[in-house]
């Protein structure tokens, strides 16, 4: 928010906020991938009036037609079993799995962040993105973009750290998650 | 689409056109009846339907009247409700109905006209969206963009609408897809690899409900619509199980008729407008029993004063229905009727003996005696609750059906209209729509054509979809409509009164027809009464003419419905008798 002579929210839903209470969820969500399934699933949360504060899709199936969905959600304990019944009222959603309740889920996220400068800041930069094994994809003379893997705090802290030193634009792609060890699923 | 589909013996792969598809996997299914509208979208379905006698097809004169039939279709006989309507308004005049049976569990597909595939987005001619706008208010819906899926797409729907948890599921048919030729697959094998409803009780979990139910002194059985839905084995199955148990019965609104309403173990509905016994028994046991209920918030009332000592049971097909609003200790998730059958083997094969319920029964009747569903009587006015006193007394030995619309009317039917048998009262309890009732009679009477089939209406209400009662006089459903005429919003004023200072703000009835002419003018039989003394004698002359009825019955005006718990208060705190204006708290206030 750019305004800081009101306290009048941007929109209605600034003034929402997480209750003490609430825990954070990142749901593994199997489909059916069909025309309209995302609408379905991103339909749920907003009808119900649940959070998403991250979504990622795609097909992971392509012979079954199978698409993982990864939701990173908060609410109550009992909001987080109902967003999981709910979902598996959803007629194409095949399973449901809660990575972070199963202990086993281990999360990452690649972003894309770009930071324009030049002199020390460009340096610092570039040595920052070192210790973090930021990758650079593109630099001009008064620019780079990295490429960051990593949870998300990482990227949080990374995207920290670079704002004083240029950064201008950040592309994340949301949370995946799989759980460890040989099994599936 | 993941559907795997194995022609079987008798239904041999063939070609044929969509709208022949449609038709023919209609007839696989077993649909005698539907309702529908025509437009261009959906021609070539009613082409094909114009050389298929063998389906009824009841032309409505508004998609709403269509959708609200295939409800009442569907909820009299157990079947899926059908309907046909067209593209763009056709669809969304649909939503209502549809919306309302999602929020009543209700078996229904809908088919939409689409404008041609190659024009879907362009705004074209009559295009909606129609798969957005009824994605978050049906079960289920499909667009069907290729005819080869086409087949499986219905019976897959059929599949839907009618397992698990009843509901309404759309097809969404553009009209290229019906000009098209494809292969027509028959139903068998036909399932969805998504889709498993569970319907069978954990083996564990029923013993160890009963040993909750061998240890309770306060029990009470809570049922609701599922009971009904899950087919009249489930009602029987209940009736087993409660006379092993001897537990007292009450029922939301939807599950009335799964409990005889004789039965001196029925405590009447429980809930905002329920009787002061049951929801005292709700309030005080020990042990709840919940099947095929949701706690609703006409239920509950409070929820931090919901039956605070009790253990409960919860027992329902959908498990998004346990723990939602209430937490139970014991959560079945599987069939009622499968669910009941399962307890009344296990109950009768440990210790038959029934638990000595002695005190418990004590005090319920003491509950009773306060005879909350009790009315001061009149000699000059037809009192609403006399009415339907009548109305029952007249058509109980009869094969009567009742549908309602919303209001008053409707709290009054299901207090004082007591049924015996399920799927004999059809209501909109979830979404509450008005204009509900008269559409269902039509497709009750669809039905059941020698019945006797009876709306108790408001004269509110009864407008919104009255253009239906054209449908009857075309299709011969001589459908009787009982109008509780008391010149208002009923339960508007009611709400106005107990909430906003009598400041009855638009809900006074004004300029109503004269609803003899207005029966006439559609070919139908008009009747009034304002006199209690000719009540008895006008409902029969109602009930004897072969055909369409509006029984006017003019009934005093500003009656409460009572007895009732007002909104944010719990179950021990009703009105009784009468309303002051101060029982609703700040926190009641904001509530619906
Ligand atoms: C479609 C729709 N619109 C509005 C309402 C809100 N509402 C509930 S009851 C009621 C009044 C019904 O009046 P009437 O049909 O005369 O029945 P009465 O209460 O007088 O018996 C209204 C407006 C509703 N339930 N449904
Ligand atoms: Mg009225």
């Amino acid at each position: 928010m750019s305004s800081n002579q009101t306290d009048i929210p941007a929109s209605a839903y600034d003034m929402s906020h997480i209750d003490e209470a609430d825990e954070r969820r990142t749901l593994a969500i199997i489909v059916d991938n069909e025309p309209g399934v995302l609408g379905r699933v991103v339909g749920l949360f907003s009808a119900r009036g649940y959070n998403i504060e991250s979504l990622t899709v795609a097909e992971v199936d392509r012979r079954r037609h199978r698409s993982r969905i990864t939701v990173v959600t908060n609410g109550s304990p009992q909001m987080l079993e109902q967003i999981e019944a709910q979902l598996l009222r959803l007629v194409p959603v095949a399973s449901v799995t809660d990575m972070t309740k199963s202990k086993r889920g281990v999360e990452r996220e690649l972003a894309l962040i770009k930071v324009a400068g030049t002199g020390d800041k460009r340096v610092e930069a570039l040595r920052i993105a070192e210790i973090f094994r930021a990758r650079v994809i593109d630099t001009t003379n008064e620019s780079f973009i990295f490429e960051l893997t990593g949870a998300s705090d990482k990227i949080d802290q990374f995207c920290a750290l670079m704002r004083p030193l240029g950064l201008n634009e950040v592309s994340r792609t949301g949370v995946l998650s799989i759980k460890r060890g040989a099994e599936p699923g | 689409m993941d559907t795997q589909a194995h022609p079987g013996a008798d239904t041999e792969a063939r070609m044929m056109t969509g709208a022949e598809i449609v038709i023919t996997a209609l007839q696989e299914q077993g649909v005698e009846v539907m309702f529908g509208y025509p437009g261009g979208a959906v021609l070539p379905i009613y082409d094909a339907l114009y050389s298929t006698p063998e389906i009824r097809h009841i032309l409505v004169r508004h998609e709403q009247g269509a959708g609200h039939a295939a409800e009442g279709y569907a909820r009299s006989t157990g079947k899926a409700g059908v309907a046909l309507v067209t593209s763009g308004p056709g669809a969304t005049n649909m939503v209502t109905p549809i919306a309302d049976a999602m929020m009543d569990s209700i078996p229904m597909v809908v088919i939409t006209g689409q404008v041609p595939t190659h024009l879907i987005g362009t705004d074209a001619f009559q295009e909606c969206d129609t798969v957005g706008i009824t994605r978050c208010c049906a079960k289920h819906n499909y667009l069907v963009m290729d005819v080869k899926d086409l087949a499986r797409t219905i019976h897959e729907a059929f599949l839907i609408a009618t397992t698990g948890r009843p509901g309404p599921v759309v097809i969404d048919i553009p009209k290229d897809v019906q000009f098209a030729t494809g292969r027509y697959i028959g139903k068998d094998g036909v399932t969805r690899r998504t889709y498993q409803p569970q319907t069978e009780p954990h083996p564990s979990l029923i013993e160890e409900a009963i040993a909750m139910m061998r240890k309770a002194k306060k029990p009470v059985f809570y049922t609701g619509g599922g009971v009904i839905n899950s087919g009249p084995e489930a009602s029987q199955a209940l009736r087993d199980l409660q006379k092993a148990t001897g537990f007292p019965v009450t029922s939301t609104l939807m599950g009335l008729g799964a409990f005889p309403a004789s039965h001196e173990d029925w405590l009447g509905m429980l809930g905002m407008h329920g009787s002061y016994e049951a929801n005292q028994a709700m309030h005080d046991c020990d042990l709840m029993i919940c099947v095929g209920a949701r706690f609703d918030d006409r239920v509950t009332g409070r929820i931090d004063a919901f039956s605070p000592n009790s253990k409960k049971i919860h027992i329902d097909i959908d498990p998004s229905s346990i723990n939602k609003v209430i937490s139970v200790e014991l959560p079945i998730i599987a069939d009622c009727g499968n669910a009941l059958t399962a307890l009344n083997t296990a109950w009768k094969g440990t210790r038959p003996e029934k638990p000595d319920l002695t005190d418990w029964r004590a005090q319920i009747n003491a509950w009773r005696a306060r005879k909350s569903f009790a009315y001061s009587g009149s000699d000059t006015e037809i009192k609403p609750q006399y009415a339907i006193e009548r109305l029952h007394a007249l058509t109980k030995d009869r094969d009567t059906y009742i549908s309602t619309e919303v209001g008053q009317h409707q709290m009054w039917a299901a207090q004082h209209y007591h049924f015996e048998e399920p799927n004999r009262w059809m209501t909109s309890g979830g979404l509450g729509t008005m204009g509900y009732g008269l559409p269902a009679a039509v497709g009750i009477q669809a039905a059941h054509p020698d019945a006797l089939v009876i709306d108790i209406a408001g004269e509110a209400s009864v407008q919104m979809v009255l253009q239906e009662l054209s449908t009857a006089v075309q299709h011969k459903l001589p459908i009787k409509i009982f109008v509780l005429n008391n010149e208002w919003m009923g339960m508007v004023r009611q709400w106005q009164e107990l909430l906003h200072e009598e400041r009855y703000s638009h809900s006074y009835s004004d300029s109503l027809p004269d609803f003899v002419k207005l029966a006439e003018a559609y070919g139908g039989l008009g009747l009034v009464c304002d006199d209690p003394k000719d009540l008895d004698s006008k409902i029969q002359e109602m009930i004897d003419y072969d055909g369409p009825v509006v029984f006017d019955c003019r009934v005093t005006k500003a009656e409460n419905c009572l007895p009732m718990i007002p909104s944010g208060a719990a179950h021990n705190e009703m009105i009784l008798s009468e309303i002051t204006g101060d029982e609703i708290d700040e926190t009641g206030r904001g509530l619906v």
